[in-house]
């Protein structure tokens, strides 16, 4: 439907090239990550502005959510530097992280007190709209479907309106209705200025939402531009963006 | 915090099952030993066939009164009793199990008492047909007519020792309304000296004088000794008695109401304290908490007050469910409410440490039930019953957990049995010590 619309800002991800104004709303420089011998993460930077939304792609174990969680402050990266407080920072675990024993609401209503909203019964019941699952809000999230408990896990992490927001694969598991809701959301949120970066396994999402791709693979940012630029850095323009990344992946060795 | 302790109290009400057990359990302890302590074992039932005429039950022994029916008495109040008018009757309730025994008291036990020269002799029949009830009945009976026994047997000796008192020194003595005056071996020893001295030295009759004054020396001096001997006899084993340690020590019952109260805090705290501790890491909730929602800190605090606070009323209602069965002074209340508390706060923040060790629920139930079973039963080991060395290890090791200081501090505010001072701040220490011991486990914890 819509087209991605121009890259706002500058593309440049590694390196930290130069840019004019305006200064980038969260930026981190050189994260490296080693669980054991193995590396997660090899000195990837990332900066983004206001208003723009990034994906970051990889295969399976890539790195993604070792990225994000430091991004969100919920892992500690062995080097490099993140420039802006995770407190600050909206975030969307892969795993939802919810209480199975609360109902859908009350779920909503605590983490809005926590993050101290100021109006909590607006805000959950904005998130209840969002989400699909106003006639659900009694129900208790043990009882809810996968889908829908990650519907409130994305919703939980939407409520505190941050300037920037992270997701860890968003929209799997979600129906592609509840995928297009989610969308609409997220867009809404981007045009009023929200930064978003989040993770995907659907290429086509990336292509069709994102600004700008960022593709990690074995920990190491591998590209990071426009999804049309990287069909024409594979030289395949014809073939479509997912083709284009798998050949692009393929022709790295990975 | 707030939101996080409404949320979980929200949790806990809706697990019935963890609610019930945290509820009933405490109170199936507090009902068996209330019931363990205000009553005994049943009483048996016993016939009673009492022969002994009205009146006849008083004795006289060197002329005092006694009244035998004390230590019948004492017998039937021992038994559930059932009087019975003859012989048969009693065989019969014996044969029919109606009774587990009978006890028949011949009409001449009290002459036999008071003349002492035959052993006054009851008869008890048994049925048994169960011979844990007769074990109990013959146990009973035989407890009790041996403490009459020894009474009586004290009584005799009394008299016994006045008579060699009169034997030896002399004096008056009464029998059936009549006085007779008793010379006594002393007297007649020196009457006979003088006679002795009176005779010229020369008449062979001052050597056979000589020879009986010898005599009524040699019995005096040893019938003076005699007077111990019998004393030892009529209660050859004397219990004395005294206290060495724990001046005041903790009544057996305060004591067995403290480690009801204690167990029970003990296993509620920890499984509390635990089990929400790791459920917020198992909902993977951990984290979305910790990225600036609450500190780590706060959180652990919230937990620790959380299964205080719900153990505290547990026990409290323990206590006073408690009270109904044992005497326990209400006006020591604050000093339970001082010492529960800081038992609890000991245990919550172990539990703290053994949730953020555990990380699951399960395993951090299971890790506190293993952890407090031999940590009770190592702070309950008895001073005697092992070495030495392993009994100052025991008390090393309970010194390292929050149930021996509890255990104390609770004794103490019942019966005010020792300080709870030092208990106190025992519990302190140890509350800051997990409490911190689980801060640096939930560095790695999400
Ligand atoms: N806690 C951990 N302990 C050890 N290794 C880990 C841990 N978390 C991640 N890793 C490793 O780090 C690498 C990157 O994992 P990460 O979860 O970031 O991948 P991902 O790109 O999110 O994968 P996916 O698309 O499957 O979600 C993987 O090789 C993974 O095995
Ligand atoms: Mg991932």
């Amino acid at each position: 439907m819509i087209q991605t619309p121009a890259t706002p800002g500058t593309a440049a991800v590694e390196g930290g090239a130069e840019r004019s104004a305006p200064p980038p709303v969260l930026e981190a420089i050189g994260l490296s990550k080693r669980f054991g011998t193995r590396a997660a993460l090899r000195e990837v930077s990332l900066a983004t502005h206001r208003g723009e939304l990034v994906a970051i792609v990889g295969p399976n174990g890539a790195g993604k959510t070792t990225l994000l969680s430091i991004l969100a402050g919920e892992a500690r990266a062995d080097a490099g530097t993140v420039s802006r407080p995770a407190a600050e920072i909206g975030w969307v675990p892969q795993q939802p992280a919810l209480y199975g024993r609360l109902t859908v609401a009350e779920n909503l209503r605590l983490f809005a007190r926590l993050e101290r909203c100021d109006d909590v019964a607006g805000a959950v019941d904005r998130m209840l709209a969002q989400s699909g699952l106003a006639e659900r809000a009694s129900d208790r999230v043990e009882t809810l479907s996968g889908g829908n408990r990650q519907r409130v896990n994305v919703a939980i992490g939407l409520l505190s309106d941050p300037e920037v927001l992270l997701l860890d694969e968003p929209s799997t598991a979600l129906d592609p209705r509840q995928r297009e809701r989610l969308w609409e959301f997220l867009r809404g949120l981007v045009d009023a200025g929200t930064a978003i970066v989040y993770s995907t396994h659907q290429v086509q999402e990336a292509e069709r939402h994102a600004h700008r791709v960022l593709v990690l693979a074995d920990g190491e940012a591998v590209y990071s531009g426009s999804p049309r630029d990287l069909e024409e850095t594979v030289g395949a323009s014809g073939l479509g963006f997912e083709a284009a990344f798998v050949e692009f992946l393929r022709r790295r060795g990975h | 915090m707030r939101w996080l302790l409404l949320k979980d109290l929200q949790i806990l009400r809706r697990s019935p099952l963890l609610v019930a057990l945290l509820v009933v359990y405490p109170i199936v302890v507090a009902v068996l030993i209330g019931l363990a302590l205000s009553r005994g074992p049943e009483k048996p039932r016993v016939a009673i066939l009492n022969q002994v005429p009205e009146g006849g039950e008083v004795i006289s022994l060197g002329g005092e009164e006694v009244d035998t029916s004390r230590y019948s008495q004492q017998l039937y109040d021992a038994v559930d009793p059932v009087r019975v008018g003859s012989r048969e009757e009693a065989r019969e309730l014996v044969r029919d199990g109606d009774v587990l025994g009978a006890l028949i008291v011949p009409s001449d036990i009290t002459s036999k008492l008071q003349s002492g020269l035959e052993p006054a002799t009851v008869e008890v029949l048994y049925n048994a047909e169960d011979p844990v009830k007769a074990q109990l009945v013959r146990d009973t009976i035989k407890s009790q007519v041996q403490d009459a026994n020894a009474a009586l047997g004290r009584k005799f000796t009394g008299v016994a020792l006045g008579e060699l008192d009169l034997l030896v020194s002399g004096g008056n003595f009464s029998l059936l309304g009549r006085d007779f005056a008793v010379l006594g071996l002393g007297p007649a020893e020196r009457i006979l000296a003088q006679a002795r001295a009176s005779l010229p030295p020369s008449s062979p009759v001052r050597g056979q004088i000589q020879q009986v004054v010898d005599f009524a020396r040699f019995a005096r001096e040893n019938l003076d000794l005699s007077d111990e001997v019998l004393g030892s006899v009529a209660e050859p084993i004397r219990v004395d008695a005294r206290v060495v340690d724990g001046a005041g020590a903790t009544a057996l019952s305060s004591f067995a109401v403290a480690l009801a109260v204690t167990v029970s805090l003990m296993f509620v705290t920890l499984l509390l304290a635990a089990g929400t501790l790791a459920l917020e890491r198992e909902e993977n909730a951990f984290r979305r908490l910790v990225r600036g929602l609450v500190s780590r800190t706060a959180l652990l605090g919230e937990k620790i007050g959380l299964a205080a606070l719900c153990s505290l009323v547990v026990a409290l209602v323990m206590l006073a469910g408690l009270a109904l069965f044992v005497g326990l002074e209400w006006s020591r209340a604050p000093l339970w409410v001082a010492a529960a508390a800081a038992g609890a706060l000991g245990f919550a923040a172990m539990g703290a440490a053994i949730g953020a060790l555990a990380r699951e629920v399960r395993a951090a139930s299971l890790l506190a039930f293993m952890i407090s079973l031999p940590v009770a039963f190592v702070a309950l080991v008895p001073s005697g019953t092992v070495s030495g060395a392993v009994y100052d290890a025991t008390r090393v090791v309970s010194a390292l957990f929050p149930f021996d200081p509890a255990l104390t501090a609770l004794g103490a505010a019942l019966d005010g049995s020792g300080g709870m001072l030092l208990p106190l701040a025992h519990l302190l220490v140890l509350t800051l010590a997990f409490g911190a011991a689980a801060r640096l486990g939930l560095r790695r914890f999400g």
